[in-house]
């Protein structure tokens, strides 16, 4: 499904984190969102997840106005998310953690659990089925039955891409994934996110590490100060010398050219 | 050696009293991070409510179940109208809600019923049963048998239901939890209307030998609060394990010492622990990440 931001915005206290920002991100590819810390890409999607309540603008999903419905009435319609600063149950295992994830999968209803009927033991055996496949995905089987208090800032990235998975999402935005991960898992990170907008599913990815952007993105939206400064394909971006100036530099610009080549 | 045996039958009926309110704050606890301090007002509703009904010549079985359902609207109402319109609120001004809470349900109940002190006959009657010198009510077993039947129906609810894994998420990462599609507003709902019915069941199965009136919620709800301390707060089987000890310590206390030291001797104990073991017998120790 495609999502569409219009003129979306919110002010802390005078300062606009987001301002008048648009795009349209679409269905079999990863859009991604660049631009120096505290640019307000985080914010932008607190305000697109319903965390944030926007003072201004529409979120559409498929044409249909989501704006300022709830998060679980978000997640219902097909966006999932997973967050820079790691939002995960840290009690949990990391099967249990995924496992929530399928809450929405699962039909059966309170009466169904008290009565124990066979319907509802099945559908728990399914969900610790799809959470298990979707660990397996993200790398992380060998640590089902690890309490997500013990896991790294990496394994904990992944397992929120995990959970985010078995939602059955359609719209998946993704804070950040590669951050604290080392070049072989990033690669990983990388490979996941690519299939994940292969089988179709709408991609929105914030990342500092242009190497991975240039080469996953089909579109890029850049931000600087809460403003959109510039959006298009890789190439594009890459030779846009706003974008240079307010965020890639010279080194950046460099690596980015780098990226496209290998 | 009778004598020992007892006071371990009066400190295990009364243990798990305290057991079955410690296990309704514990869920409370689960869903929302709120210590509710009017769970003890549930156990005196529960009780007054069956006291009323059997009182006007209702039969208790189905006075009890009533009183049960009259505890789960009032525990609905409470999170309706009182926390659910300050859910954004930081934690201890929802905790002190409860508390205002508290003092407007123990004046709605000298309203409502009166403020005599009540009981009603034990389920399976009164006449002592007598095992090795010493004598059981046979209400005690009730109470005993009710607090376990409640303590295996938190731990299978939570762990191997859809709702009880919403509530634990909910508890857990409430923001997170929204975004995997989980309802936290009906699951903290559902917690309220559960722990309010496992309060007011206290109640009914209590009212028989501990007797309640309109006031007795504080002390309830004070012991219940001990208990789920000592046991480790958010943990059903702490919850069981502290309400028996605490019972255990209290009834051994006043028979071998004085009645007077009963109290000040199970605050003692719950010191101790904590200072030895802060999350308490069961509890969990998370380190926060920063
Ligand atoms: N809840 C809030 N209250 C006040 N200010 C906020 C809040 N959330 C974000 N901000 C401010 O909004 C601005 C944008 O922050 P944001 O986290 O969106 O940046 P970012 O682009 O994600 O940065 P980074 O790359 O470092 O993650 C910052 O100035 C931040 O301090
Ligand atoms: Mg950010």
């Amino acid at each position: 499904m495609s999502l569409d931001i219009d003129g979306i915005g919110i002010a802390f206290g005078g300062i606009k984190a987001v301002d008048d920002v648009s795009f349209t991100a679409r269905p079999g590819e990863v859009t991604s969102i660049i631009g120096p810390n505290g640019a307000g890409k985080t914010t932008l999607f607190n305000l697109v997840s319903g965390v944030y309540r926007a003072s201004a603008g529409r979120v559409r999903i498929d044409g249909q106005d989501v704006t300022g419905l709830p998060g679980h009435a978000l997640a219902r319609r097909g966006m999932a998310r997973t967050f820079q600063n790691l939002q995960v149950f840290p009690q949990m295992s990391a099967l249990d953690n995924v496992m929530t994830g399928c809450h929405m999968q699962e039909k059966s209803n309170l009466l169904a659990d008290l009565l124990g009927l066979a319907s509802a033991h099945r559908e728990t055996a399914r969900s610790r089925d799809a959470a298990m496949a979707a660990l397996q995905r993200a790398g992380l089987a060998e640590l089902a039955h690890r309490p997500a208090s013990e896991m790294s800032y990496g394994q904990l990235k992944r397992l929120e891409i995990a959970r985010a998975l078995v939602t059955g999402c359609t719209i998946l935005l993704l804070d950040e994934p590669a951050a604290g991960c080392n070049a072989v898992e990033t690669r990983e990170v990388d490979d996941l996110i690519h299939a994940i907008a292969a089988e179709g599913k709408t991609v929105v990815l914030i990342e500092h590490d242009m190497r991975m952007v240039m080469r996953i993105s089909s579109h890029i939206v850049v931000l600087d100060q809460g403003r959109k400064i510039a959006e298009g394909g890789p190439e594009e971006i890459r030779n846009n010398p706003h974008v240079i100036a307010a965020y890639l530099g010279a080194h950046g610009a460099a690596e980015a050219e780098a990226a496209a080549h290998v | 050696m009778s004598e020992l045996l007892q006071f371990l039958v009066s400190g295990i009926t009364v243990g798990a009293i305290y057991a079955a309110i410690a296990l309704g704050f514990t869920l409370i606890y689960n869903a929302s991070g709120v210590v509710n301090f009017a769970q003890g007002e549930f156990v005196v509703i529960g009780g007054m409510t069956a006291a009323a009904l059997i009182g006007a010549g209702v039969p208790v079985w189905i006075a009890a179940p009533l009183a049960v359902i009259a505890g789960m609207l009032v525990g609905v109402l409470l999170y309706r109208l009182a926390i659910k319109p300050a859910r954004e609120a930081p934690l201890v001004s929802l905790i002190i809600i409860t508390i205002g809470a508290s003092i407007f349900l123990r004046g709605a109940m000298q309203a409502v019923f009166d403020k005599q002190i009540h009981r009603y006959d034990g389920f399976s009657g009164d006449a002592p049963l007598r095992v090795g010198g010493a004598t059981i009510l046979p209400q005690s077993l009730w109470i005993v048998g009710g607090s376990i039947a409640v303590f295996a129906f938190l731990a299978w609810f939570l762990n191997r239901t859809r709702a009880g894994r919403g509530i634990k998420a909910t508890a857990s990462n409430r923001m997170a939890a929204a975004l995997v599609g989980i309802n936290t507003g009906r699951a903290m709902n559902l917690s309220f209307a559960l722990s309010a019915a496992i309060g007011a069941l206290a109640g009914v199965l209590a009212t028989p030998v501990t007797f309640t009136s309109y006031d007795v919620g504080v002390l309830m709800a004070l012991k219940g609060f001990s208990a789920t301390m000592l046991g480790g707060v958010g943990s059903p089987l702490g919850a069981l394990a502290g309400g028996l000890l605490i019972g255990l310590i209290e009834a051994l206390t006043a028979g071998y010492i004085s009645s007077d030291y009963k109290d000040a001797s199970a605050f003692i104990v719950i010191l101790l622990v904590l200072f030895l073991r802060p999350q308490g017998l069961f509890g969990a120790r998370i380190t926060e990440r920063v």
